[in-house]
């Protein structure tokens, strides 16, 4: 049969996993950019969560379909005007931020359709950046693999970078948790985590 | 409910295996329409009431035990019953939408039990104006009742029942086809677990609608319609109704498909592609479209025309909700597929978002697909691997939701 397994024990990356973790069993959740629909279908199987999807690729919004993950096909960048306030209690945005256009945009609208906004981008104050920097070269990574001129990241941060942004949106930033390819990084990880994952609790 | 079935007991619509045509891979074969007869009364929006009718009906795949595998397939304004497989009568009369509908093919008639049904007022076989109306012994013509998309479903309900369905696995259309799953799952929300609305809109504009009025206007104004009564005169307003025809027809194509096709390519230059300086015909789009007017003119009826873009027009569930389509979409029980296309400007995708919001307002479950193809609103019957795989892709998930069996074969467009 030609469809996807969407068994609950199929893997899930870490980062996932601890976003998964953030989420209320049964609770609503938005996932922008959601990919084949991986972290809604292990929230659907595991926890009862009641999902939709955003996902502008034509490949991944046919692979949501065949695992059963409501999916709405649009671009991000045009903003959340399907979703009404609140319709959601938690909004993921994973791994997209930094290669979004209006990045305090998207964050408002997080904020504006549900209470709790989780979001994930590589963490560009990674020491071996610096490195790279001080050789002369703009970083290539493995969360950060592209060339300076072909890459979609177009919105780099540090960790405090965001901090300082989510407390001029007013997102009241609840958990933090970091990783360097699949696991978890607790010591110093401004500089030794690859990848950042917040939650935050919008003010209203 | 009276059905007399009895007179066409022998000319059920089913699959008839022939030695001498060759029936391509993935087609459901040689099929022909089973006439179903309703002597229920059917009151209609309008307030008329039409005392009996007739409905074509094509059928492929076999109903379960458990009736839980039936598909109703709506038709948009000059489709039919014939959904899928060859004509039985003309073999090279290849169903409107069999890309979709066949063993192994989107819509899978290996798993599914497929129907598809000539609406009342069509000039296919179901009942309408060019019918006899019982009353006078004469064809209904100008008399025959307007009808509404809500006035479809209410027979294709009784078409339900005939056939002992209590629930549709799911309620499909293109265009105004979509538009009836629209108001399925609106009207008999107990009756369909998934409603798949495909290029539709929940309401017309007012271009959309000046556009229908200008087609009736053609029709009306020729003089061979009589009012509507003209086939007791042994004529029919071809002439108008090609016009229709062609304008309808610039409606489903995009600029870009024209422009490609035709763009200004002459149809038969002069010397050194001199023009002829006249109104005749001199580019290709105008020979096209005039052999697509006259060729629909020669098998569609003037008055199904008028009647069509009537029942186009006056679709709008939120109207009786102060014009709030969430509300309208309220009673809603079933699992919704949305597809639109980019370059469709008779229903652009803003008018299937307007639905996802509504739904998503509603916390009803919705998928919907924006499908970036280049050929306008045709692009619903037109073979679009994405479109497909999306559609078989809900087709298929739907099926293990129903405890169907799974897919044995992948036919048709994404094979």
């Amino acid at each position: 049969m030609n469809q996807i397994s969407a068994s609950p024990t199929a893997h899930v990356r870490a980062d996932l996993k601890r976003i998964a973790g953030w989420i209320e069993p049964g609770s609503r959740v938005l996932d922008l950019g959601c990919g084949d629909g991986t972290l809604l279908a292990h929230l659907q199987n595991s926890k009862q969560c009641v999902g939709a999807g955003v996902e502008l690729s034509d490949q991944q919004v046919i692979a949501c379909v065949r695992r059963g993950v409501r999916v709405i096909q649009q671009n991000l960048e045009e903003g959340l005007a399907l979703f009404d306030d609140h319709q959601f209690d938690t909004v993921v945005l994973s791994r997209t931020l930094q290669s979004m256009h209006n990045t305090e945009r998207i964050l408002r609208e997080m904020a504006r359709v549900a209470r709790y906004g989780i979001v994930s981008f590589p963490n560009f104050g990674y020491w071996p950046h610096g490195w790279s920097i001080l050789g002369g070269r703009m970083p290539v990574t493995g969360e950060m693999p592209y060339q300076w001129y072909d890459t979609p990241n177009i919105h780099l941060c540090t960790l405090r970078d965001f901090e300082d942004l989510a407390g001029s949106l007013s997102l009241r930033i609840t958990h933090v948790a970091t990783f360097k390819e699949d696991k978890e990084v607790k010591l110093l990880p401004g500089w030794r985590s690859t990848l950042a994952v917040y939650r935050f609790e919008s003010g209203s | 409910m009276a059905i007399d079935t009895s007179l066409y007991a022998d000319t059920a619509a089913k699959t008839i295996p022939s030695p001498d045509t060759s029936i391509p891979p993935g087609s459901v074969g040689l099929v022909a329409p089973e006439l179903i007869r309703f002597d229920e009364p059917l009151k209609l929006t309008s307030g008329q009431i039409l005392p009996q009718y007739e409905l074509a009906v094509e059928t492929y795949g076999e109903l379960n035990a458990e009736r839980s595998n039936a598909v109703l397939i709506c038709h948009a304004l000059n489709a039919s019953h014939h959904v899928a497989g060859m004509s039985a009568d003309n073999p090279r009369d290849v169903g409107w939408w069999d890309n979709m509908v066949g063993p192994g093919k989107a819509v899978d008639t290996d798993r599914y039990f497929v129907i598809g049904v000539n609406n009342i007022g069509s000039c296919f076989g179901s009942t309408g104006p060019a019918s006899i109306n019982p009353a006078t012994g004469r064809p209904w013509g100008a008399a025959f009742p307007v009808l509404t998309v809500e006035d479809w479903v209410r027979a294709q309900a009784r078409l339900a029942d005939y056939f002992g369905i209590e629930c549709f696995a799911a309620v499909m259309g293109g265009s105004l086809g979509g538009m009836q799953a629209l108001s399925w799952a609106i009207t008999c929300p107990t009756r369909l677990r998934h409603c798949v609305v495909i290029a539709s809109t929940p309401r017309l504009s007012a271009q959309n609608i000046g556009f229908n009025e200008v087609a009736r206007r053609s029709i009306i104004s020729d003089p061979d319609f009589h009012g509507g009564d003209y086939y007791e005169k042994g004529v029919v307003p071809a002439h108008g109704l090609s016009v229709a025809r062609m304008i309808g027809h610039i409606t489903y194509l995009s600029d870009e498909t024209m422009a490609q096709r035709f763009g200004r390519q002459q149809r038969a230059p002069g010397q050194g592609g001199e023009f002829h300086y006249g109104y005749d015909v001199e580019f290709e789009v105008e020979s096209y479209l005039r052999y697509q007017g006259e060729k629909f003119s020669r098998y569609f009826d003037a008055n199904t025309y008028l009647l069509i873009t009537r029942a186009l027009d006056y679709f709008d569930p939120s109207r009786n909700c102060g014009g709030d389509l969430a509300r309208a979409l309220k009673p809603a029980e079933a699992d919704f597929l949305l597809v639109s296309f980019t370059t469709d400007w008779r229903f652009p995708p803003e008018r299937s978002r307007e639905i996802v919001r509504s739904l998503l307002k509603n916390k009803s479950a919705v998928t919907y697909a924006e499908i970036d193809a280049p050929h306008g609103h045709d692009a619903f019957l037109l073979d679009d691997a994405r479109y497909h795989a999306v559609v078989q892709g809900y087709f298929d998930r739907m099926a293990s939701s129903l405890g169907l069996p799974g897919r044995s074969r992948t036919m048709g467009v994404l094979a």
